[in-house]
């Protein structure tokens, strides 16, 4: 491995006990070990999306897909963590965006890649555009002995996951041992991070109370556009970086208006996300790409 | 009260309100509110007025309609909320407890200029 950051290491950078992240790591590359894989995290690419905050608008997306594909360690699979599309009041640009997201990320060279929809892609049809490009906004699957959930929190316009998903999510934990390894994707934050910013889900609390049995939990979400790490008691919580604007800090502006585009250092604050998981306890270790190589 | 204001009143709490804490009373109001109300209306994306001006400690009823699509109130720093629906007038009664600037935002995503509809209340002594 080179530049290796052992185990120990991550947890003392990380200071969080089971779950380990590591940011801004240039240089650091992979192993594949026997338990583990490794899967890549890109979110909120907001296709469609014009405006000063991103002048390259009709160009990131294309330039993040020909990243992935230039990684020298290629994924097991990619999942998208919602708002692929920019929100349009218009039915049919919403789904010609979809349309031209698909096409786009179709370039990807790693073909088992996983979507589900933000609030700009569903909210305003509960899903209806989203599935007919992308399938279910709610489902599950296993990938080398790690259960991955994935959570809809965006086709209710109130950002609420509901009862009957709770329901089915609660089902399907029952299913799972309760050392199972379990990895969550899901677009908006399932804690409180600051809902004055609507940043967080009506009844995520339920769901977190769901997943507390189960020690070995990891949740990956989007929609904040930026880096982020939370923990509610065991369970760390991972925001990535989005692909069309940065957004502040929670609270430290007064808007949460994108942050202006610097030309000087172009594509600042977007980037994407390689996640290396152990197979037997879903610990997983993060590493942040940019767009574009500075 | 009657047995079918209180009704009214218990369906209203349970239906449009979330509160926590001990300072902070919200509660579903009756048909002729004594204290001052605040009308605040709703349309794609703003609320009207943007500012509300209240005292600390003074009640108010809050009073909201939506002039188009279903719309959210929602005052976190208050732990407060309600949803507004088209052609129904959804009332909260507030008791500040606390001095400052606080946001109010739509929290139910209605359209393209939903992220920037919020407005603020102001809390003076």
């Amino acid at each position: 491995m080179t530049n290796a950051i052992d185990r120990r290491q991550f947890l003392k950078l990380a200071g969080l006990g089971g779950v380990v992240f590591a940011s801004g790591l240039p240089g650091v590359t992979l192993a594949a070990g026997q338990d583990d894989f490794y899967f890549v995290q890109l979110s909120d690419t907001h296709w469609g999306f014009e405006g000063p905050p991103n002048p390259d608008a009709k160009l990131t997306l294309k330039k993040a897909v020909a990243a992935v594909n230039g990684l020298d360690r290629q994924p097991d699979f990619i999942v998208f963590t919602g708002d692929l599309t920019h929100t349009t009041d218009n039915p049919v640009e919403r789904r010609k965006r979809l349309s031209e997201f698909k096409q786009i990320v179709s370039e990807l060279k790693v073909k088992t890649v996983r979507f589900m929809p933000g609030e700009h892609d569903a909210s305003l049809d509960n899903g209806k555009a989203f599935q007919e490009f992308f399938g279910a906004t709610r489902y599950t699957f296993d990938h080398k002995g790690v259960h991955f959930i994935v959570l809809d929190n965006v086709s209710d316009p109130r950002a609420s996951i509901g009862d009957d998903q709770l329901a089915w999510l609660a089902s399907d934990l029952k299913q799972q041992k309760t050392d199972a390894p379990i990895v969550v994707f899901t677009h908006r934050p399932l804690f409180d991070l600051y809902p004055q910013w609507d940043w967080a889900t009506r009844d995520g609390a339920k769901a977190v109370e769901l997943l507390m049995p189960y020690p070995n939990v990891t949740v990956f979400y989007g929609h904040i556009h930026q880096e982020h790490h939370h923990m509610t008691g065991h369970i760390a919580h991972h925001a990535a970086k989005g692909l069309m604007f940065p957004l502040p800090e929670a609270g430290k502006a007064p808007t949460r208006a994108p942050l202006p585009w610097n030309p000087a250092e172009p594509y600042k604050g977007l980037g994407f996300r390689g996640v290396d998981t152990d197979a037997r306890t879903a610990e997983c270790k993060l590493i942040e790409f940019p767009v574009v190589k500075a | 009260m009657t047995s079918n204001r209180k009704a009214f009143a218990t369906v209203m709490m349970s239906a449009v309100l979330a509160l926590s804490g001990f300072a902070v009373y919200v509660a579903a109001q009756s048909a002729e509110p004594k204290e001052k109300v605040i009308r605040i209306s709703a349309k794609k994306f703003n609320y009207t007025p943007g500012e509300v001006q209240l005292k600390k400690g003074v009640p108010v009823i809050l009073e909201f309609k939506t002039m188009d699509v279903v719309m959210g109130f929602n005052l976190p720093d208050f732990n407060v909320r309600a949803d507004m629906v088209p052609g129904k007038t959804t009332r909260l009664r507030l008791v500040p407890d606390k001095t400052g600037t606080f946001v109010f935002l739509c929290d139910v995503f209605c359209g393209t200029g939903h992220e920037e509809m919020n407005g603020k209340l102001v809390v003076s002594d």
